[in-house]
């Protein structure tokens, strides 16, 4: 495959809730290797747009690419990993470990009628530890906090070594530490694993220090570009597409 | 006293039935009770029991037997099950609904071809309530098949089953053909319902699938161990349960629930003793 051919290509997508346009005339490419972040207002259709790629939604105009094929003749889902925006949905008493949740993860990519391994096993506890919980291995799910799940859940989609992770508004609820942790756990996969990232947050400050592309949508794209273009916005220009004025906060690390 | 049991040939085959369906019963009871789909095992029953009283009508009425009563128990409750899945698409957004409209429907079959073969009789009776005595050697292979073939499936299928039962929408974007998945598991339901009729009876069967589970969760870590602690429990209420009705006189699928109810409690006991012991651990 070209380096550069995009793995993920939206040209014109639209998509309405029954009455209501969330989505009009997106474009979009992400390219390979580039670590994305995906900005915008609350109701900018950030989750609507992740969820049309993710082929949960299905655009009223438009087309998708994935991976050079046409979404609807996509197969490959586990090239994909996902953290979505409200993980902590799932039923609280559901009696699994750790360990089972993660390895879930692993399932499509092992494939039917074939069996969970010892290397499996390994990658399994592998992601855990990158999540820095592996001190909960053996724990049921239920009995941790929302943010501990929420690692468990980040840990899901690592496991399966994806070439994208989408993951969005993966850091809600989850410590200081463990934010600073995981996005330089993101930055590494990224940047030595060559994983392609296209992350949904509202912590600007953070992203713009880690992404290499930010991406600003509000019913449609109002900003593709680098890091220190975004930064050096002015202001006029970025209340347009939040619809209010806008402060940066800027983080030193 | 089990040796006794054990001596008589039919008595035998009973047994040994109810062994089986204690480990299938819990098996999927497991899968059933996270995914909250207790209720469509009832509906499921009931289906089944119009299949048999249709059995038992062709028998009477026409007295010749195109199938044996657990046979067209089977047929009704696979495809009740199928049907279910097809209206749950229908009413998307109040996917319960299908309940209430395939139990009724069962209901109301049954009384319709219960009524048109006479009313009631003892056999039947023993499909309500279950029956120690009345396992035949056609249904103990019949039933032997179906356990053999559920327990292959679920083994080929657990991770996909746990996968979907934990969280259907990752199972889904992840690339698990959700919708197939849950199509073979209803399936399964419906087999395990229908096998299981003959010796818990159609009004407790789903109690073997869910009691079991419920005293299982409270104590087990993980899903593999629930489903382990599961199958332990419905065994020994089977064993019981079977035991004591025979020697009492009555129908299997009462004493069977009952000692069920008695591992629940133990079980909530045995958490409440656990816990406030780890407590006054923890102040000393
Ligand atoms: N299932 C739905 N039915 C109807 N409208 C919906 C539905 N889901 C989202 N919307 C509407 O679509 C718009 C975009 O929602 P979306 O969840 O994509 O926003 P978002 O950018 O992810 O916001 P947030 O930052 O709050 O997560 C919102 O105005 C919302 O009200
Ligand atoms: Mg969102």
């Amino acid at each position: 495959m070209n380096k550069e051919s995009p793995i993920i290509s939206l040209k014109n997508i639209e998509y309405t809730y029954e009455k209501k346009t969330v989505l009009k005339n997106v474009n979009f490419d992400l390219t390979k290797g580039s670590f994305v972040g995906l900005l915008g207002p609350n109701g900018g259709g950030k989750t609507t747009l992740i969820k049309i790629i993710l082929g949960m939604l299905s655009p009223m105009k438009g087309s998708l690419t994935l991976f050079n094929k046409p979404a609807e003749s996509f197969k490959d889902w586990n090239k994909i990993g996902f953290v979505s925006q409200k993980s902590n949905s799932f039923n609280k008493g559901f009696p699994a470990t750790v360990f089972e949740v993660v390895s879930a993860g692993l399932t499509s990519k092992i494939g039917y009628f074939k069996f969970f391994n010892k290397k499996d096993k390994q990658k399994v506890l592998d992601a855990i530890k990158s999540v820095n919980m592996s001190e909960y291995t053996y724990e049921n799910i239920g009995n941790l906090s929302g943010g501990q799940q929420q690692r468990v859940f980040i840990a899901r989609a690592l496991v399966s070594e994806p070439e994208l992770l989408i993951l969005d508004e993966p850091t809600v609820g989850i410590d200081y530490e463990n934010v600073h942790r995981f996005y330089e756990l993101l930055h590494e996969l990224n940047k030595y694993k060559g994983i392609t990232l296209l992350l949904v947050t509202h912590d600007t400050g953070t992203m713009t220090k880690y992404a290499t592309d930010i991406v600003c949508l509000n019913k449609t794209l109002h900003f593709h570009g680098k890091p220190d273009e975004f930064e050096s916005l002015t202001e006029k220009e970025m209340s347009t597409f939040y619809g209010h004025p806008v402060n940066i906060v800027t983080h030193d690390h | 006293m089990l040796a006794d049991l054990l001596e008589f040939n039919f008595l035998r085959q009973t047994f040994l039935t109810g062994l089986l369906i204690g480990i299938i019963a819990p098996l999927l009871g497991t899968f059933i009770v996270v995914r909250r789909l207790s209720l469509i095992a009832d509906a499921l029953s009931h289906v089944t029991l119009a299949g048999i009283a249709f059995g038992l009508f062709i028998e009477k009425k026409f007295s010749f037997t195109l199938l044996p009563p657990i046979y067209s128990g089977l047929v009704f409750s696979v495809v009740g099950s199928i049907f279910i899945e097809k209206l749950r698409h229908v009413y998307k957004a109040y996917q319960e609904i299908a309940i209430p409209i395939i139990l009724s429907g069962g209901v109301g079959l049954s009384v319709i071809f219960i009524a048109l073969a006479d009313g009631f009789n003892t056999e039947l009776m023993n499909f309500l309530f279950g029956s120690a005595s009345a396992v035949s050697k056609t249904d103990f292979y019949t039933i032997l098949t179906i356990s053999i073939f559920v327990v292959v499936i679920i083994f080929l299928f657990y991770k996909e089953l746990f996968t979907l039962s934990f969280d259907e929408e990752h199972a889904k974007v992840s690339g698990i053909h959700a919708k197939q998945i849950h199509l073979l598991f209803i399936i399964l339901t419906a087999l395990v319902i229908a096998a299981s009729i003959q010796i818990v009876g159609v009004l407790l069967v789903s109690a073997l699938m869910t009691l079991p589970v419920a005293a299982s969760m409270r104590i087990a870590k993980g899903f593999k161990q629930m489903m382990f602690l599961s199958i332990l429990f419905g065994e020994i209420a089977v064993i019981i349960g079977l035991i004591s009705g025979y020697y009492l006189n009555i129908p299997p699928g009462g004493t069977i629930v009952v000692v069920s109810i008695i591992i629940l409690l133990l079980s909530i006991g045995y958490k409440r003793i656990f816990v406030t012991k780890t407590k006054v651990g923890a102040t000393v």
